[in-house]
C-alpha cells in the first residue's frame, strides 16, 4: 500500500465506522430493538474490515519508484561508524 | 498504516470507542421516557400473628399484588426488579421497611399482572411493636438497563393496619 493509500484507507475506516454507527443507533431506536442496532452495527464493522484492512489495488494507484537493486548497487552505502582509536595505558 | 495489523487494530479500536459512545447516548435517550406505572395491593388475609419463641412479632398475610409497570420499558431494558416493602415506624426505629415480596419482570409483556400470594419473606418486627400497628405497602421498583444507567422509584400506598391481638 502506498501513502495515498494509506491515507485513503484510514478515511475511508473513520467515515464508514462513523456512518454506521448513526445508522445503526437509528435503526435499533426506530426499531425498538438493541439488538437490531448491535447486529448492524457489527454487520457495518466487518464490512469497514473488508474494505479497509486488506491490501486491495486500488489502494497502490500512486505506488513508490523504488530504486533498482542494481542501481542501488552503484550508490554509496551509508558507512557504519566504528571508532578504532583504543587508549593503551602506557607506563 | 502500512501494514495489516496496523490497520486492523486502528479499525477496531475506533470500532469499540464508537460502540462505547453509542452505548452511552443510548443510556441517556432511557431519559425521554416519562412512565406512568400504577399498582396495587389489597390484604386478604392475615394467616397468623405471632409473638416467636425469641420474642419478636411476625405476622403472614395473604395479600393480592396487581400492577401496570408497562410504561417503564424502553428498548435499553433489560429486566424490572420489582419488591414490595411493609414501612412503620417504631420506637426503637424510625423507619423499619420490611421487604415481603419480589419479583423480577423480563419483558415488556409480563408487566401488567396480578399475583395472589403470600408473603414471600418473613414479616418479623425488631421487637414487639406490631400489634394495632399502621403501616404503608410500598412497591418498589428497579429497571435494570442492556447498558446504562439504572432507574429506581416507588409508589407508597398507605392505610394498612394490624390487627390489636394475636391470632
Amino acid at each position: 500500500m502506498d501513502w495515498q493509500g494509506q491515507k485513503l484507507a484510514e478515511q475511508i475506516m473513520q467515515v464508514l465506522l462513523s456512518v454506521f454507527a448513526v445508522v445503526s443507533f437509528v435503526a435499533g431506536y426506530v426499531l425498538g430493538s438493541f439488538q437490531m442496532m448491535m447486529l448492524v452495527y457489527a454487520v457495518g464493522v466487518t464490512l469497514t474490515a473488508l474494505i479497509t484492512v486488506p491490501n486491495w489495488p486500488f489502494f497502490n494507484r500512486h505506488p513508490l519508484n523504488w530504486l533498482d537493486p542494481s542501481e542501488a548497487e552503484k550508490q554509496p552505502k551509508p558507512q557504519v561508524a566504528v571508532s578504532s582509536k583504543k587508549k593503551s595505558t602506557k607506563k | 498504516m502500512h501494514s495489516f495489523g496496523y490497520r486492523l487494530n486502528g479499525l477496531l479500536t475506533f470500532a469499540v470507542t464508537i460502540l462505547a459512545l453509542m452505548c452511552a447516548i443510548t443510556s441517556l435517550s432511557d431519559n425521554f421516557n416519562t412512565p406512568s406505572p400504577s399498582a396495587e395491593i389489597k390484604i386478604i388475609n392475615i394467616n397468623w400473628f405471632q409473638k416467636q419463641p425469641q420474642g419478636h412479632d411476625e405476622v403472614s398475610l395473604m395479600m393480592n399484588v396487581s400492577a401496570d409497570l408497562q410504561s417503564l420499558f424502553t428498548w435499553n431494558t433489560k429486566q424490572v426488579f420489582i419488591f414490595v416493602a411493609a414501612e412503620y415506624g417504631t420506637p426503637k426505629n424510625s423507619l423499619n421497611q420490611v421487604s415481603l415480596w419480589d419479583a423480577i419482570i423480563p419483558a415488556k409483556e409480563n408487566a401488567k399482572f396480578w399475583i395472589h400470594t403470600s408473603n414471600k419473606y418473613r414479616f418479623v418486627d425488631q421487637g414487639n411493636n406490631l400489634r394495632g400497628k399502621k403501616f404503608n405497602l410500598t412497591m418498589h421498583w428497579h429497571v435494570m438497563p442492556k447498558t446504562g444507567k439504572m432507574f429506581a422509584d416507588k409508589i407508597v400506598l398507605t392505610g394498612y393496619s394490624l390487627p390489636e391481638e394475636y391470632r
